[in-house]
C-alpha cells in the first residue's frame, strides 16, 4: 500500500485524472466521479462485470484485469469492456450427450484456434485457457472443467481471441454435460427426496412446530452436535 | 527478503505470535458459549443492540417498528416519481408475469414459471447485468440435511435457534423439505457439487449447524449455481431486459399490484410493464452501509424491493435485524469489507487475537461469532489495527492445509486464494486479518408459503423476502431459500396469472404514499428507491465504520 497522500495519474478513456494511489481502478474512477452503471457488479471479483484493458504509459503491452481487483499504477490508460459481443449458442441439455464431438459440433470455431495463448494472458483469474480450448478440440471433457471451473465470464478470452473464439461459453456447456451426464445424480439426494415424498418427516415437523417457544427452546439447546 | 510482504511492518511481530503459537492450537477448539453467554454478548457487543442506531417507521402498515436509521431513511422518503411524470396510457410490456431481479430467486422464479405458462408471458427486468447479484458472490455453501446421521428435523431445529426462535416455522417447514429436491433439480440442470472420492457429495460444517449438511462449489457456490441457470435461462429464451430498473409498482382501483414502471438505465426512460403477478426477487439493502458497516454486497443491493412493497402497502417484518458477516477482509485495505468465507473455519482457520491466542469457537452462530470479533477488538483491546485505524483479529488460515492436507486450500479456496495472492498475501502460509461487515437482510416482506405478500398481485422470495430467517440467519440458507422459495413464486405467480384478469393501472398508491409521510409531518428531499450507491469523489475514501 502506497503512503497516505501520494497521487497518481489515470486516462480514463482518455481522459486524465490525478486519483489517490493505493485505490483499485474501480474506486479511482468513482474518486474521480463515474457514477457506475455498466462495467460495475459484484465489487469482489466474482461476477467479471468490471472486465478492463489498460496500457501503462511507456509499455506497448495491452493488459486486462478487473477493475475491482487491480491497483491503478501511474501512467495507466483504462478503458472498460462491460460487454462482450458473442452469440449464445442455444442447446437443450435434455437432448444433448458428452460426445467427444460436442464442443466442434457447437462451437465449430474452436478449430481455428492458433494456440498463441492470449486468451490465458488476458484472463484475470489466471486460468489455463488456451489449454481448455486444446482439450475441447479433443474432447477431453474433464480438463475443460478442471481448467475452467474458476471461470467468471467477463470475456477478456473472447475479447482478445485473434480466432474470435468465445472460450467461457465452451467451458459453460462442459461443465454442465460433465455434472449431468458424467457424475451423474448422487444417490444420498435421490433417497432423501424420496423420504420426504412420503411424508417421513412429516409427524415429527408438524410437532416441532406446535411446541410452545420454551420446549422449542429447549429441544434445541439438547440437540446432540456431530460435526 | 521481505518476511510478510503483503502486510505493514507494524503488524509483523503479532503475525510471528501467531505463527509462534500455531502448533500448540492445532487439534485445540475454544468451547462453545452457553445461551446466556450468547445472549449476553450479542447484547453487549452486536450492533443490532447498539443503542441510537434504529428508530421506529413513523408511517405505513409497520407504522412503530424498530429499523436502522438507513433503513428508516430510504422508507421515509418520497417515491422517484409522481403520478404526472408517467403516461399510464400506453403500456409497453403486457404481461402474466413480470420478474423483478435476475439473481438466484429471480432466475428460479422465470424457469419454473416458463414450465407452466407460455414463456412470452414472462418478463424478467435486471437493475444491472443479467445474474448480476449476490447470489452470485456467495462462496461457502447451501444447506439440506443429506447426511445419514441428518434429517430435515435437525435442519429445522438449527434454523429456529439460529434465528432466536423469531421465524415464521410454516416457511421454515418448506425450507427444509424442500431442500434435497432443490439440490436433485441443481443436478439434472448440471451444476457441479463438490464429491468425495466415493462420489457422494461433500458435506462440511456451518456455523450454527449439528450436523455437517453444506454442499459448496469450492468457494465459487453461487457462482456456480446462478451461472448454470443463467444458461439454462438464456437456453428457453425467456424474455428480459437489463439495465432496466423497477422504480415503482403499479396498482389497479383494488390496490393489487398489476405490474411497474420501468426504468431504462441507458436511454433514461420510463417503460410501463403491465403484469397479472409480479415478482419481487431484488435482493437486500447491504450497500446501504448500516451504522457505516463496509459490505460484502453487490453494487445493486439498495433495499430496492421493500420500498417497492411498502409503497404498495405490504408488510415487513424483522428489519431490526442486520446480518454482519463475522469474517470480513480488514486488509489489504482494497479489499476491506469483502467476503472471507465462513467455511475457511468450517475446515479449520481459528481466529485470534493479537498475540495469537483463542477467544471464541469458530462456528458460532453468526451473530455470536460476529459479536465476539468485535468484543476483541474493541472491548479487550486485542485486535491488530492497520495503518488507516480499521481493527481485525487474526483468521489462521495456514491450519486448513496442515489438518487437511498440504492443496487443501488452493483446491477448496481458489477464490479466496486468489483474491489475496493479488496483494502478496499467501493466505496457506499467512493468516489473514478479519472483522465483521455488513452481509444480510435477516427480515423483509411478509410472505406466505405460496411467496404472496400481503397485497394481492404481489410475491416476493429471496433476501428481500423476512420470516425465513427469524433474527439472524445460518450459513448456507440464503442459497436455499433463493431455490425453494424462487421456484415457488414462480409457480405460483403463474397459477394466479391463469386465473386473473388484466388490472387498469394506476399510481393511487404513490399519491397515498405522499399523504402518509404529509400527515406524519416528514420533511425530507430523500427519495427511494435509490437504485444506485453513491460513491463519487472524497466518498470513495471514506471510512464508513463508526463502531464505538
Amino acid at each position: 500500500m502506497e503512503k497516505e497522500g501520494k497521487m497518481v495519474t489515470i486516462y480514463v478513456m482518455g481522459k486524465k485524472h490525478r486519483v489517490p494511489a493505493g485505490l483499485t481502478i474501480m474506486k479511482a474512477m468513482e474518486y474521480a466521479g463515474y457514477q457506475l452503471r455498466r462495467g460495475v457488479g459484484c465489487r469482489g471479483g466474482f461476477c467479471g462485470a468490471c472486465a478492463t484493458l489498460y496500457r501503462v504509459k511507456g509499455s506497448y503491452k495491452l493488459q486486462a484485469a478487473l477493475a475491482c481487483q487491480k491497483v491503478v499504477e501511474d501512467g495507466m490508460y483504462i478503458v472498460q469492456i462491460p460487454f462482450t459481443p458473442a452469440e449464445k449458442k442455444l442447446y437443450d441439455i435434455e437432448k444433448i450427450r458428452p460426445t467427444p464431438n460436442v464442443f466442434v459440433e457447437h462451437f465449430p470455431e474452436i478449430t481455428r484456434c492458433l494456440s498463441c495463448n492470449t486468451c490465458t494472458k488476458a484472463c484475470p483469474q489466471d486460468l489455463m485457457v488456451m489449454d481448455y480450448v486444446q482439450a475441447a478440440l479433443r474432447g477431453d471433457i474433464e480438463k475443460v472443467v478442471e481448467f475452467s471451473f474458476d471461470c467468471i465470464a467477463c470475456g477478456l478470452c473472447a475479447i482478445r481471441c485473434p480466432a474470435e473464439i468465445v472460450p467461457y461459453q465452451v467451458a459453460q456447456l462442459a461443465r454442465r454435460l460433465y455434472s449431468k451426464y458424467i457424475l451423474g445424480f448422487s444417490e444420498e439426494v435421490e433417497k432423501r427426496v424420496a423420504e420426504v415424498e412420503e411424508g417421513k418427516f412429516d409427524e415429527e415437523l408438524e410437532q416441532l412446530r406446535r411446541l410452545p417457544p420454551e420446549e422449542l427452546r429447549k429441544r434445541y439447546e439438547s440437540r446432540e452436535i456431530r460435526v | 527478503m521481505e518476511e510478510y510482504p503483503g502486510y505493514p511492518e507494524e503488524m509483523w511481530d503479532s503475525l510471528r505470535m501467531v505463527e509462534e503459537t500455531r502448533d500448540e492450537r492445532i487439534g485445540k477448539t475454544y468451547p462453545r458459549m452457553s445461551e446466556e453467554e450468547r445472549e449476553r454478548i450479542l447484547r453487549e457487543w452486536h450492533p443490532d443492540y447498539k443503542e441510537g442506531a434504529k428508530r421506529p417507521l413513523r408511517i405505513g402498515p409497520n407504522k412503530g417498528m424498530m429499523v436502522p436509521h438507513e433503513v428508516a431513511d430510504i422508507l421515509e422518503a418520497h417515491p422517484l416519481i409522481t403520478p404526472d411524470m408517467i403516461d399510464l396510457s400506453e403500456i409497453d410490456y403486457d404481461v402474466d408475469v413480470l420478474i423483478i431481479g435476475a439473481g438466484g430467486a429471480g432466475l428460479s422464479a422465470a424457469l419454473i414459471a416458463s414450465e407452466h405458462i407460455d414463456k412470452e408471458g414472462i418478463l424478467l427486468v435486471q437493475k444491472l447485468r443479467l445474474g448480476d447479484s449476490n447470489s452470485k458472490m456467495s462462496q461457502g455453501g447451501i444447506q439440506a440435511a443429506l447426511g445419514l446421521d441428518d434429517n430435515p428435523v435437525l435442519h429445522f431445529l438449527d434454523i429456529m435457534g439460529g434465528g432466536h426462535f423469531a421465524n415464521n416455522p410454516e416457511l421454515v417447514e418448506i425450507l427444509v423439505k424442500e431442500a434435497p429436491d432443490v439440490i436433485k433439480w441443481h443436478q439434472s440442470l448440471g451444476v457441479l457439487y463438490d464429491r468425495n472420492p466415493d462420489g457422494s457429495i461433500k458435506l462440511s460444517p456451518g456455523g450454527g449447524t449439528c450436523r455437517r449438511r453444506m454442499l459448496s462449489c469450492k468457494d465459487y457456490t453461487g457462482l456456480e449455481i446462478t451461472r448454470v441457470l443463467l444458461d439454462e435461462f438464456l437456453n428457453r429464451e425467456i424474455p428480459y431486459l437489463e439495465f432496466t430498473c423497477a422504480v415503482e409498482l403499479l396498482t389497479d382501483e383494488s390496490g393489487q399490484v398489476v405490474g411497474s414502471v420501468l426504468y431504462d438505465l441507458d436511454s433514461d426512460e420510463y417503460l410501463i410493464a403491465r403484469a397479472k403477478s409480479t415478482i419481487l426477487a431484488t435482493g437486500g439493502y447491504g450497500r446501504l452501509h448500516i451504522q457505516g458497516f463496509e459490505t460484502t454486497n453487490h453494487y445493486g443491493a439498495t433495499g430496492d424491493g421493500i420500498v417497492l412493497a411498502y409503497h404498495v402497502g405490504a408488510e415487513l417484518r424483522d428489519l431490526d435485524a442486520t446480518q454482519y458477516h463475522p469474517t470480513g477482509a480488514a486488509w489489504p485495505e482494497q479489499i476491506v469489507g469483502q467476503l472471507c468465507t465462513e467455511k475457511l473455519r468450517g475446515r479449520g482457520a481459528q481466529p485470534v487475537n493479537r498475540l495469537g491466542e483463542l477467544f471464541v469457537n469458530p462456528l458460532e452462530p453468526r451473530d455470536v461469532e460476529a459479536a465476539a470479533i468485535i468484543k476483541e477488538c474493541y472491548g479487550r483491546e486485542l485486535g491488530v489495527t492497520t495503518p488507516t485505524g480499521m481493527r481485525g483479529v487474526w483468521l489462521d488460515t495456514p491450519l486448513i492445509d496442515i489438518i487437511n492436507g498440504e492443496g487443501t486450500i488452493e483446491r477448496e479456496f481458489a477464490a479466496m486464494y486468489r483474491t489475496f495472492k493479488r496483494f502478496d498475501i499467501d493466505i496457506r502460509k499467512e493468516p489473514i486479518l478479519v472483522f465483521p461487515t455488513l452481509h444480510y437482510q435477516n427480515g423483509g416482506v411478509i410472505i406466505n408459503a405460496r411467496c404472496e405478500t400481503t397485497v394481492p398481485g404481489l410475491y416476493a422470495a429471496g433476501e428481500v423476502s423476512g420470516g425465513v430467517h427469524g433474527k439472524n440467519r445460518l450459513m448456507g440458507n440464503s442459497q436455499l431459500e433463493l431455490y425453494v422459495f424462487g421456484r415457488r413464486a414462480g409457480r405460483f405467480a403463474a397459477e394466479r396469472a391463469k386465473r386473473v384478469n388484466d388490472g387498469k393501472p394506476t399510481l393511487k398508491h404513490v399519491e397515498r404514499y405522499e399523504r402518509w409521510l404529509r400527515e406524519a409531518g416528514i420533511e425530507t428531499d430523500r427519495r427511494a428507491p435509490i437504485l444506485l450507491p453513491e460513491y463519487r469523489g472524497k466518498k470513495t475514501l471514506e471510512h464508513h465504520i463508526r463502531l464505538l
